[in-house]
């Protein structure tokens, strides 16, 4: 745990240092909404449609963050530097995570009401706490399953785009359970509470991809 | 009884693909004793010591001072050596004693990549010997390094560190004058292994043909 501490410390530093992920993140998310917004030519979307648009974008934009994920470690040698020492090299996998985790909180804290400005009819208000609830966990998921494929990509030279050839499609089933759990949160006059049963989804998604990652994340960091 | 080697190699091969990098390599290092790695460019020497800190890194036993600093170009020299002290579990005030030794404690709140590449190289020998390692692997240690700052690393990095080297260097005379024992590479097999003083001039201009 300390050590997961100590790399998440360091990786959240930087990120406040250099700003390289998060603000490209959230751009990224908001000039997507004001595409789709005059791309379909609507002035508020609601249900599915709105679901699908706000997980597409976030989860499009949470892949910028998967692909810098592992650049300062190597490209300024910090996996080389964390082999050196004697620690459990699953901290590295938990502390990536949590950065992710991080990044993909910060960019829906920003983006969410954005999407709500922008593009939705519904309010918000009302869904807000379920909406929390989906988004955390389709979080998870993609923090988890980011991690597992950046440490795949980053030691290729198509690194760039190995990320985002293999993180997506792993991520069509957390996508679809999320977009079907937040569609009747932004019907109008629709649950105030996600479908449980997409929630379930969610978790077991979670779950098996975290098993997965530590299961192999150690050979991932070898050369 | 005889006391075990530090470093005790037998028959080491590496392949990259078709190519050998490395062939049937044998060497014995006495523990606290300093080996010089001698050869070419493309010699095998920078692969013999990236074999070394993979079979040695697991005891968290090493130090290795590379090309490369292994520093955050973003983090303070501080924030770098507190990063690095907490991994090997060693207390900050070891970071400070470091600091103060090469002469960095007044340019420690800078960014990495604000400093002059000898800057980098004090904090990398820092980083290298925080945890006062057993084993240190040195690849062209004094790279980028005035006089001054040699003088100053000396005793962490130097034949006073008290622990096991294995060191490479562009200026093989340097490297015999801290050696006590020459692993002579040419293509990958171990042309010469014995004492500096065994090395003759022209075996060691034969190394460098």
């Amino acid at each position: 745990m300390k050590t997961t501490l100590t790399v998440l410390r360091k990786d959240l530093r930087l990120e406040l240092r250099t700003l390289e992920t998060v603000p490209a993140m959230t751009l990224f998310a908001v000039t997507t909404f004001v595409i789709f917004h005059f791309g379909l030519n609507r002035a508020t979307i609601d249900g599915q449609l709105a679901a699908s648009v706000l997980t597409t974008t976030l989860l499009l934009a949470g892949m910028l963050g998967v692909n810098r994920l592992f650049v300062a470690e190597r490209e300024q040698g910090g996996f080389d530097a964390f082999l050196l020492a004697p620690v459990d090299r699953t901290a590295m996998l938990v502390a990536k995570a949590a950065a992710l985790f991080t990044f993909l909180t910060v960019l829906e804290v920003i983006a969410v009401p954005a999407f709500g400005l922008l593009l939705l009819g519904p309010s918000l208000g009302r869904s807000l706490p379920g909406l929390i609830a989906v988004l955390a966990l389709a979080d998870l998921g993609i923090a988890v399953i980011g991690t597992l494929v950046s440490a795949i990509a980053i030691h290729t030279r198509a690194r760039d785009l190995i990320g985002p050839v293999i993180g997506l499609p792993l991520l069509i089933p957390a996508l679809i359970a999320t977009a079907r759990a937040i569609g009747p949160l932004l019907a109008v006059h629709g649950s105030s509470s996600p479908p449980g049963k997409w929630l379930a989804v969610l978790a077991l998604y979670d779950v098996v991809f975290a098993l997965i990652a530590y299961a192999v994340f150690d050979f991932l960091l070898e050369d | 009884m005889e006391e075990p080697p530090a470093i005790e190699l037998r028959g080491l091969t590496r392949h990259f693909g078709e190519r050998t990098a490395l062939r049937r390599v044998s060497v014995r290092v006495p523990a606290g004793t300093t080996l010089a790695v001698l050869g070419r460019n493309g010699a095998g020497k920078s692969t013999l010591l990236r074999i070394l800190s993979t079979l040695f890194a697991v005891r968290g036993q090493l130090g290795l001072l590379s090309h490369e600093p292994l520093l955050y170009n973003d983090l303070t020299g501080r924030e770098n050596l507190v990063y690095h002290a907490r991994l090997h579990n060693v207390g900050e005030e070891r970071v400070e004693q470091l600091l103060e030794a090469v002469g960095m404690e007044r340019r420690a709140e800078d960014p990495v990549r604000l400093l002059s590449r000898g800057m980098v190289q004090r904090l990398a020998v820092c980083r290298a010997v925080l945890h006062q390692p057993r084993l240190l692997l040195l690849d062209e240690p004094r790279a980028n390094l005035d006089p001054a700052a040699s003088e100053l690393v000396e005793p962490l990095i130097g034949r006073g560190a008290g622990c096991t080297r294995v060191l490479t260097s562009h200026d093989p005379q340097a490297a015999l004058a801290e050696a006590d024992l020459v692993l002579g590479l040419k293509d990958g097999r171990a042309s010469f292994v014995g004492a500096p003083e065994q090395l003759s001039a022209a075996k060691l201009a034969e190394l460098y043909a």
